[in-house]
C-alpha cells in the first residue's frame, strides 16, 4: 500500500491555464507554450507512487520542475490539475483546516539553506513544528530535544542557528522535520548547499538513521551520484516532466531515452553497479564425485586454468588450477581435496564493482560470489572491464 | 484657449467637505477634543510635577543600559537636559515631550496594523501607497488647517497632525519588513502548518522587527518636528517657544529653545536607534 500516490500533477504559472494544459495534451513543449500563451509550464502531469519507507529520489537539473513538483505535494504551491492521495485522502482539494492538520501530522519539509529561524534558538527552532501543533513547553521541549540527539545535537541546543556550521544547521533543519513524527519526510535539495564532505557524510547518516526510521522520505536532489546513492528508487525530471521512473540499476543500465542517457553516461558506474550485475554462471565440479582427470577435462573445455570446487551442495569448497591438476593425475592421485586450493578471492553480491577491483586486480583466479557459503557466480576481469565500458554484459536478470 | 475651462472650484469643495465632516462629526470629535484634551494636560502635568533631578537620572540610567553599559549618552542626557533647564525651558521640554510620546505611540499602534495589511495584500498596498505619498509630500502645514477645524485649537489638533505627517514610516517599514522575510522562512512556516496568525506572530514579525523599529524611530522624529510646528495652533511645548522669538524678533531666546529641540531630538533618536540595534542581535 503506498503512502503517497500522485495522479496527473500539474502546475502552469500564469493566467490561462486551462489552455496551457489543452496545448499540453496536444504534446507541445514547454518552449512552445510560453511562446504561445505567455504561461510557464512548471510541472506536467507527474504520476508516481511511493511506498512506506522507501527513499523515493526525484532529480532533474535546474529548471526541470522538481522543487516545483515537491512543494505542490504539500501544497506550498496549489496545483493546478491533478491529485496527491495521502492515506486514501486528497491534498490537492482539501480545506484550509485540513491541509494544516495534514501538514501538521504527516509532512514536514527539510529546506536547501536549512530554513532555520534565526532569532530562536536551536530547541526552539526543532520545538517550532510542536509549538505550532499547541503542545506545551515541557513536552515539546522533551520531543525536540530526543530529535536533536537523534541527529547527533545534543550540546548546542541553546546557541542561535548562525552560530552552527552548514552541517550543523541543517541537522537543526532535519530534527525540526523528525520532531513531529511525521509519515513523509520532505527534503527539498537538503544537502546541495554542504561542501562535498559534509555532504557525504549527511547522505551516511540519513541512510543510517533511515535504518530505524524506516520513514517515506521524497528526496529531491540536482546531483545524480547523490540519486543514485540514497534512492531506493528515483525518478529523472526534464523539462517539467517525469521522463523515467526505476531503481538507480534501471535507470543506469536501461536509460528510458536519450536524455536520461546523456544524463548517465558521466556516472561513476563503479560505484553503482554490483558482483550481481556482471557475475557469470560458474563452471564448477563436485569434490564428492569427481577427481583430478574430470577437473582438468572440464577446464580444457571451458578453456580455463583454474576451476571451482563445490559439494553436491554447491558450498564452496576452494579452486584447483590445471597444473596442480595435471599433476595429480599423473602421479595418480584420486582426491582433489590433495591439491584443492583455499585461498578463494570471494565477494558478495552487494559488492560494488569499485571494490571488486581491489580484489581482482592481484587474484590469479576469477572471483567467486558467495552468499552463506554457497557459490552464485564467477567473475572474470573481462566482465568487470566491458560493464564500466557500459557494455552489454550487464545483466539485470540477474538481480 | 487656457482660460477656456472656467477656474475648478477645488478649493471651495475641499472647504465644504471639511465643514460637512466638522459637522456631521462633531459627536465625535468634541468628546475626542475633550476627554483626550484632558487626558494629555493631565499626562504633561504629571511629568512636570516630577522633580527634574529624578527625571535626568533615570534618562541617564537607561541611556547607560541602553547603549551597553557605555557612559557617552549617559552624560549627554544629563548634560543637555540640564542646560535646558539651567535655561527655563523645563516646563517646555515637558509639554513637547509628552506630545511626542502619545503622538508617537498612537501612529505606531495605527501604523503597524496597516502596515501588516499592506504586506498581505496586493490590493490594499495598491490602495494604500499613494495615500502615504500624499500624506508625506504634502506640506505639513496644510494639516494644521483641518486639525483646527475638527478640534479647534491646542494639544489635540496638533497630536492629529503629527499621526497623518509621521505614521506614513511606520507603515511603510511594517510593510517592508515583513514582504522581506526570505520566502524560504515563509515557506517553513506553512510547511509545518501555521496558521496566518501563528506565521505573524512567530516568523514574520520578529524577522521584521528590526526594520520595523527603524521605521518606528523615522516615524518619532517627524513627530518631534510636527509637534513644533503645531505650536502655530496653540500647542505648548518649546515649539511655542521658537514661534515667539520669531514673532518678536528675539534671535536670542529662538536660538536657545532651537538647541532645546536639537538636544531633545538627539536623545529620543539615540533611545529609539540603540532600543533596536539591541534587539537585533
Amino acid at each position: 500500500m503506498p503512502v503517497i500516490q500522485v495522479e496527473g500533477l500539474s502546475k502552469v504559472f500564469g493566467k490561462n491555464t486551462k489552455e496551457a494544459l489543452k496545448l499540453l495534451d496536444e504534446g507541445k513543449t514547454k518552449e512552445e507554450i510560453l511562446k504561445k500563451t505567455g504561461n510557464t509550464v512548471g510541472v506536467n502531469r507527474a504520476s508516481f507512487e511511493v511506498e512506506a519507507g522507501e527513499v523515493f529520489v526525484i532529480m532533474g537539473l535546474s529548471g526541470s520542475g522538481k522543487s516545483t513538483l515537491v512543494r505542490l505535494i504539500n501544497r506550498l504551491i496549489e496545483p493546478t490539475e491533478g491529485s496527491v492521495m495521502i492515506d486514501g485522502e486528497n491534498l490537492a482539494k482539501m480545506d484550509k483546516t485540513n491541509l494544516r492538520r495534514v501538514r501538521r501530522e504527516k509532512l514536514s519539509m527539510v529546506f536547501q539553506k536549512f530554513g532555520l529561524f534565526p532569532h530562536r534558538t536551536i530547541l526552539e527552532n526543532a520545538e517550532f513544528g510542536l509549538e505550532i501543533q499547541g503542545l506545551d513547553k515541557e513536552k515539546r521541549s522533551k520531543k525536540a530535544t530526543e530529535a536533536l540527539k537523534l541527529v547527533g545535537l545534543g550540546e548546542y541546543i541553546h546557541q542561535k542557528p548562525a552560530q552552527l556550521s552548514g552541517g550543523m544547521q541543517q541537522r537543526v533543519g532535519l530534527a525540526r522535520a523528525l520532531a513531529n513524527d511525521p509519515e513523509v519526510l520532505l527534503m527539498d535539495e537538503a544537502f546541495s548547499a554542504l561542501d562535498p564532505l559534509i555532504r557525504k557524510d549527511m547522505q551516511d547518516e540519513l541512510l543510517d538513521l533511515q535504518e530505524t526510521m524506516k520513514k517515506t522520505i521524497i528526496f529531491i536532489t540536482h546531483d545524480l551520484d547523490e540519486a543514485l546513492r540514497i534512492g531506493d528508487r528515483i525518478a529523472l525530471m526534464n523539462g517539467g516532466s517525469i521522463v523515467q521512473i526505476g531503481t538507480p540499476e534501471e535507470i543506469l543500465v536501461n536509460p528510458a531515452n536519450d536524455y536520461v542517457e546523456k544524463f548517465v553516461q558521466d556516472v561513476d558506474r563503479s560505484k553503482v553497479l554490483t558482483a550481481e550485475h556482471i557475475m557469470k554462471r560458474p563452471e564448477t565440479i563436485n569434490i564428492e564425485k569427481h577427481g583430478p582427470r574430470v577437473a582438468l577435462e572440464r577446464m580444457r573445455e571451458v578453456g580455463l586454468s583454474s576451476i571451482y570446487i563445490t559439494d553436491a551442495k554447491r558450498n564452496l569448497k576452494g579452486y584447483v588450477t590445471a597444473d596442480d591438476a595435471s599433476e595429480a593425475r599423473k602421479n595418480e592421485v584420486r582426491d582433489l581435496n590433495e591439491i584443492l586450493k583455499t585461498d578463494v578471492p570471494t565477494v558478495s553480491k552487494d559488492t560494488t564493482m569499485h571494490d571488486i577491483f581491489e580484489v581482482i586486480h592481484d587474484s590469479p583466479v576469477p572471483i567467486a560470489v558467495v552468499e552463506d557459503g554457497k557459490l552464485l557466480g564467477i567473475i572474470v576481469r573481462g566482465a568487470v572491464i566491458a560493464a564500466l565500458a557500459g557494455e552489454g554484459e550487464v545483466n539485470l536478470n540477474n538481480a | 484657449m487656457l482660460d477656456f475651462i472656467p477656474k475648478i472650484p477645488i478649493a471651495e469643495a475641499v472647504s465644504d467637505f471639511t465643514d460637512d465632516i466638522t459637522n456631521a462629526f462633531a459627536w465625535l470629535f468634541n468628546p475626542i477634543k475633550n476627554q483626550f484634551g484632558d487626558f494629555m494636560e493631565w499626562s504633561a502635568d504629571l511629568l512636570v510635577a516630577i522633580p527634574p533631578i529624578i527625571i535626568i537620572l533615570v534618562v541617564a540610567l537607561l541611556a547607560f543600559f541602553i547603549t551597553g553599559k557605555r557612559i557617552g549618552l549617559a552624560i549627554f542626557s544629563v548634560i543637555g537636559l540640564w542646560l535646558i533647564y539651567n535655561q527655563g525651558l523645563w516646563e517646555e521640554l515637558m509639554f513637547t515631550f509628552s506630545l511626542v510620546l502619545i503622538a508617537s505611540l498612537l501612529s505606531v499602534i495605527i501604523g503597524v496594523p496597516v502596515g501588516i495589511l499592506m504586506s498581505k495584500s496586493k490590493l490594499a498596498e495598491n490602495i494604500i501607497s499613494p495615500i502615504l505619498d500624499f500624506m508625506q509630500t504634502m506640506p505639513a502645514f496644510v494639516y494644521l488647517i483641518p486639525a483646527v477645524a475638527f478640534f479647534s485649537i491646542g494639544m489635540v489638533p496638533g497630536i492629529f497632525a503629527s499621526l497623518i505627517f509621521a505614521t506614513p514610516p511606520t507603515v511603510r517599514f511594517t510593510n517592508l519588513g515583513i514582504r522581506q522575510v526570505s520566502e524560504e522562512l515563509v515557506e517553513a512556516s506553512d510547511a509545518f502548518g501555521s496558521t496566518g496568525t501563528q506565521k505573524l506572530f512567530k516568523v514574520e514579525l520578529p524577522m521584521a522587527k528590526s526594520t520595523i523599529m527603524a521605521g518606528i524611530n523615522q516615524t518619532v522624529m517627524l513627530s518631534l518636528s510636527m509637534v513644533v510646528i503645531a505650536s502655530m495652533i496653540g500647542a505648548p511645548g518649546l515649539g511655542r517657544e521658537v514661534l515667539s522669538s520669531l514673532q518678536r524678533a528675539q534671535v536670542g531666546t529662538g536660538f536657545v529653545a532651537g538647541i532645546g529641540i536639537v538636544i531633545l531630538a538627539i536623545i529620543i533618536d539615540r533611545f529609539t536607534q540603540n532600543l533596536n540595534m539591541k534587539k537585533a542581535d
